[in-house]
């Protein structure tokens, strides 16, 4: 599905991997990774809703059956990592998994396909079409899931242990001597910012490689179809699994701001 | 790597999407999945209490059965007993019964025969005084040998 013969490889793949934008430097937004983001979003809003409206402790529809299932699932993993009292875990945890799943299954949609559709729709230049539609391989969409979790951990680790305990944790260990104190602490930060910054990391890399093994396949021709098909079954195991391991991870760290040496 | 306003957006839209979460889509679903599964253990609970019930109401049921059998027996067996203890006192009572009439059978052919002695006794008087008369070819004093006739009579 190469998009045009004037195009070589290398100009077909960085174009593919370019976001629809608009403003320039810090204040540019990427309209279709926020936009698709917040859509996507809004789905799953609203297929949760509609059941959370109407749900019955009876005999359960078939969309309550399914929607209980993936909340029974979140509250499950919750439960079992998780043995405070705090009524935002598992539903932010629930927010994470659909929207991260649902973000990721966008990998799935065709590279080629949405640039076509809105060429054939609006009739524009399709090198003029920007439109990178899978949200999680665009790193500023993890980061804000990151950074999200990050404020939480810091958050949840003063209201428990207090200022000075979140200070004393982060200087009295790993080493108990006083003039190891600077070090504990630069171990520690080290520590603390690693965490939202390798679940960012982890998301966009696995997509972003993902998004890249899509369109180089894209570029060879006639025999990419049943690649694509292999490399689609395989994303079967990584979308859902990406999904789970952000969500998991966002417990542990919560779950580790809650405890007290 | 392009860092932008995206991410404050999304950081924005991430706040927003898990408060309504918390709100208005978590606690319906989940307590609704609690509701359903206190629901569902208090049937099986209902239903393991109901099979206990039935068992102890069998058990009664068969020991009722039981007694029931053996009160059965035992109403049989006085009535046999008392059947026997009629049939006895019947037996009994007849044979008074015959013992009485034949009693009083005896009694009245005995007073049908004295009587009939007497009787006979009268007549064979009769007879030998008409006899004696009609040897003597006199009449006798009745009175005057009233003592020899009735010596005459006892002699019978």
């Amino acid at each position: 599905m190469s998009s045009g013969a004037e195009l070589t490889s290398q100009e077909y793949i960085v174009h593919h991997l370019a976001n629809l934008k608009v403003g320039e430097g810090f204040m540019a937004v990427h309209l279709d990774s926020l936009g698709w983001s917040i859509f996507l979003g809004l789905v799953f809003l609203l297929i949760f809703r509609s059941v959370a409206k109407k749900a019955t402790t009876g005999v359960p529809g078939k969309l309550q059956c399914a929607v209980e299932m993936v909340v029974g699932f979140v509250d499950e993993s919750v439960k079992s990592t998780f043995h405070g009292k705090n009524p935002l875990i598992a539903p932010l945890s629930l927010t994470i998994f659909v929207w991260v799943l649902l973000m990721n299954a966008m990998d799935w949609v065709p590279v080629d396909l949405l640039p076509h559709l809105i060429h054939w729709t609006t009739g524009m230049e399709l090198g003029d079409i920007y439109m990178k539609p899978v949200p999680t391989a665009d790193p500023n969409i993890t980061f804000g899931l990151a950074l999200g979790v990050f404020i939480l951990i810091i958050y949840y680790s003063i209201k428990v242990k207090g200022v000075g305990g979140f200070i004393k944790e982060l200087t009295t260990q790993p080493f108990g001597h006083w003039s190891l104190y600077p070090v504990n602490f630069l171990l520690e930060t080290v520590t603390m910012l690693a965490r939202p910054l390798s679940l960012a990391l982890r998301l966009f890399g696995n997509l972003y490689a993902g998004e890249l093994i899509f369109l180089l396949i894209a570029t060879i021709g006639l025999f990419q179809l049943p690649i694509h098909f292999l490399w689609a079954a395989f994303h079967l195991l990584v979308i859902p699994l990406q999904a789970f391991i952000f969500m998991m991870l966002t417990i542990v760290y919560l779950s580790l701001a809650h405890e007290d040496h | 790597m392009d860092i932008n306003m995206t991410l404050i957006g999304q950081l924005i839209a991430f706040v927003v999407f898990v408060i309504f979460c918390m709100k208005y889509v978590w606690p319906p679903i989940i307590g609704a999945i609690e509701e359903r599964q206190a629901t569902i253990a208090d049937g099986l609970a209902a239903s393991d209490r109901a099979a206990k019930d039935l068992e102890l109401a069998q058990e009664k049921a068969t020991a009722q059965l039981k007694e029931a059998k053996l009160e059965a027996a035992s109403i049989v067996d006085a009535a046999k007993k008392h059947e026997a203890k009629i049939v006895e006192e019947a037996a009994g009572k007849a044979q008074a019964e015959k013992e009485r009439i034949l009693a009083a059978g005896h009694a009245e052919i005995e007073t049908e025969r004295n009587r009939a002695k007497e009787e006979l006794r009268a007549h064979v008087a009769v007879l030998a005084v008409a006899g004696a008369e009609k040897i003597l070819e006199r009449s006798i004093d009745a009175a005057a040998h009233s003592d020899i006739l009735d010596k005459l009579v006892a002699e019978l």
